[in-house]
């Protein structure tokens, strides 16, 4: 379950792949490869790369150079809809511009499958369940609060069914609760045989869902593998220049961060 | 305007309710179709509804002319239900259009004439008028007005693109700027057109159908009934586009070429409307956003609704304009800004926060 590469179990491959922005490398010579079956984080300060990396992974943004498959073809030779059907990504931004109903917007989830009435009903009532908002089905989007549009956003995506999911900051706009939920269902989708990407800022959610965590500093890989592996004093403390520390988290035994503060060390 | 006062509710407690888009579609086509008839009989020269009903009848094969002036026929087979009928057409086109274009931007204020679309189109057909232009016969203006209309389209897109950033501010900003170039374009035109072409350029700018007959009517059924089934067909990606460009492209939109798709349908419709009744205003603005507030956002209920809507507008206001102060016309497009302008206020104003 850890980040080895294996050919066969690997759905996702970026090699060699830079993005330039006004000269300047926001993503150096990344390769990367990601398996079904993994709940995978990327980690890293603000100005990283995370998202122009899902960007680029989700098809959104074509690199200057290097090449990105999904499912043995480039990115480039997938058709919109048949590429809609392999992944799924959840955007920072999910404004949506005219008041259609929560209901509404989950269900175009549905639209790259072929319609089927009663299964689409069905995936659209799980998906507004697991997401929380069963009770907001029937709300205009534009009324809603913005972890209630959050939500919707990932309810959309969860209805669409892609064996490749992308969630870029998923949790920004949630409470506790919610973004402990978003998580769980993230790492569900990874043990039903997805393969789940997530950029997250919370290095301990990281630590509690991820099965594998990449650290990215300066557009190239700071850090891959376990949490544990990634997790450390050295490596936390020189992506973020900022001194922490490690801890075991009681009850789950996985790694836990916390900020230190030099001045208080007596 | 229980419309208003229904949004107003809807805001508070944001749920959604609708009425079913057939039954209002049903609904709004008999009331369309109650208003075209007596349409007929309204004007300087007054028809009762029982004469008017067998006149079409005499003329579609079905009665005798019986008691029926030769006079009374005429006015209401040859000039007013051709006219009636091509209100309907560019009142559909115009609200069609304008639900199209908001689509196309994710912005409800985008209508044709506010963005310049219509002033674009109306440069076509002008410059073809003036320049003699006469290549494709009767088809020359609106081809001419078809092309100036997908340019203006296509030209405001680069420069206002829904996901760059770029706000409602800058969609109307740019705008004005096209617009202005484009009345500029057609001022020059005038300024050097002969007396003969004068006429029926002032006739472009002030929006009538006072030029309407069977032929016209016939001529701008085709471009409207392509237009109309097209953009229909495009109901699913416009409410893909809702969600954004690059959410529309992640539940499977080719976000290029339906760009391209909703940019030539809009312009054909616009550029139709515009070559046989000159610029007429804000149709596209108001009639979108009460087919929304009343069944809505869903473009596969809110394109056909619009374009019923549109028509019963656009009739209901060109019978007003030519009987209101006989025997000469107040012209349509006059009447349409008259009615649109202060409700695009309130709603530029009711957005501020938003904008």
């Amino acid at each position: 379950m850890s980040g080895t590469p294996d050919p066969v179990q690997d759905v996702l491959a970026l090699e060699g792949v830079s993005v330039r922005i006004d000269g300047r490398a926001i993503l150096d010579a990344v390769d990367l490869r990601f398996a079904r079956g993994t709940l995978t984080a990327l980690v890293g300060p603000n100005g990283a790369g995370k998202s122009t990396l899902l960007a680029v992974a989700s098809g959104d943004l074509a690199p200057a150079s290097g090449r990105v498959r999904l499912s043995g073809a480039e990115l480039g030779d997938w058709k919109a809809r048949t590429l809609a059907r392999e992944r799924s990504v959840l955007p920072q931004d999910h404004a949506v511009r005219f008041g259609f109903s929560v209901r509404e917007v989950v269900a175009m989830g549905r639209l790259p499958h072929p319609p089927d009435p009663q299964a689409d009903a069905r995936i659209v009532d799980a998906a507004l369940a697991d997401a929380d908002i069963a009770h907001l089905e029937g709300r205009d989007v534009q009324t809603l609060s913005g972890g209630e549009a959050s939500r919707t956003a990932f309810a959309r995506v969860l209805a669409q069914t892609t064996p490749v999911v992308f969630l870029d900051e998923p949790t920004a706009a949630l409470d506790l609760q919610h973004q402990e939920a978003v998580l769980r269902i993230a790492r569900g989708l990874a043990d039903d045989g997805a393969c789940v990407v997530v950029v997250l800022h919370d290095l301990n959610l990281a630590a509690g869902h991820a099965d594998r965590i990449v650290v990215l500093h300066g557009g190239r890989i700071a850090a891959d593998g376990s949490p544990r592996e990634v997790l450390t004093q050295a490596t936390i403390e020189r992506v973020y220049a900022q001194p922490v520390l490690v801890l075991e988290h009681p009850t789950r035994g996985v790694p836990l961060i916390v900020i230190d503060d030099p001045r208080a060390a007596g | 305007m229980t419309g208003a006062s229904g949004a107003a509710m809807r805001r508070r407690t944001g749920l959604v309710r609708r009425p079913p888009g057939g039954l209002l579609f049903v609904g709004l086509l008999a009331l369309l179709i109650v208003v075209i008839v007596l349409s007929f009989g309204i004007g300087p020269l007054r028809i009762p509804p029982g004469d008017v009903v067998h006149v079409i009848a005499h003329k579609l094969g079905l009665a005798d002319a019986g008691t029926l002036s030769r006079r009374d026929i005429s006015v209401v087979w040859n000039l007013r239900v051709p006219r009636a009928l091509l209100a309907v057409i560019v009142g559909a086109s115009l609200a069609m259009a304008g639900a199209g274009l908001q689509g196309l931007f994710g912005n409800p204020l985008a209508d044709p004439g506010i963005v310049g679309v219509t002033h674009g189109a109306a440069l076509g057909a002008v410059g073809a008028i003036v320049l003699g232009a006469t290549a494709l016969g009767a088809w020359t203006i609106p081809v001419a007005a078809f092309l100036g209309g997908a340019a203006t389209t296509t030209l405001i897109y680069l420069l206002a693109r829904p996901d760059r950033g770029t706000g409602t501010a800058t969609l109307l900003l740019v705008g004005i700027a096209i617009a202005a170039a484009c009345s500029a374009a057609i001022g020059f035109f005038t300024y050097i057109a002969d007396a003969d072409d004068l006429q029926s350029l002032v006739f472009w700018q002030m929006g009538s159908l006072a030029m309407a007959n069977w032929n016209s009517m016939l001529a701008a059924l085709p471009a409207f009934a392509v237009g109309a089934v097209a953009l229909r067909a495009l109901a699913t990606p416009l409410d893909m586009l809702a969600l954004g460009e690059r959410q529309a492209q992640h539940i499977g939109l080719d976000v290029k070429r339906a760009r391209l798709m909703l940019i030539a349908v809009c312009a054909l419709l616009v550029g139709s409307a515009v070559a046989f009744a000159g610029v007429v205003g804000f149709v596209g603005l108001v009639v979108p956003h009460f087919v929304r507030l009343l069944a809505g956002p869903g473009h596969r209920w809110l394109i056909p609704l619009s374009a019923v809507a549109g028509g019963l507008l656009i009739v209901i206001a060109d019978t007003a304009a030519r009987s209101l102060d006989p025997p000469s016309e107040i012209p349509l497009g006059l009447f349409s800004a008259a009615l649109g302008a202060p409700f695009f206020l309130w709603l530029v104003l009711r957005r501020r926060g938003t904008a």
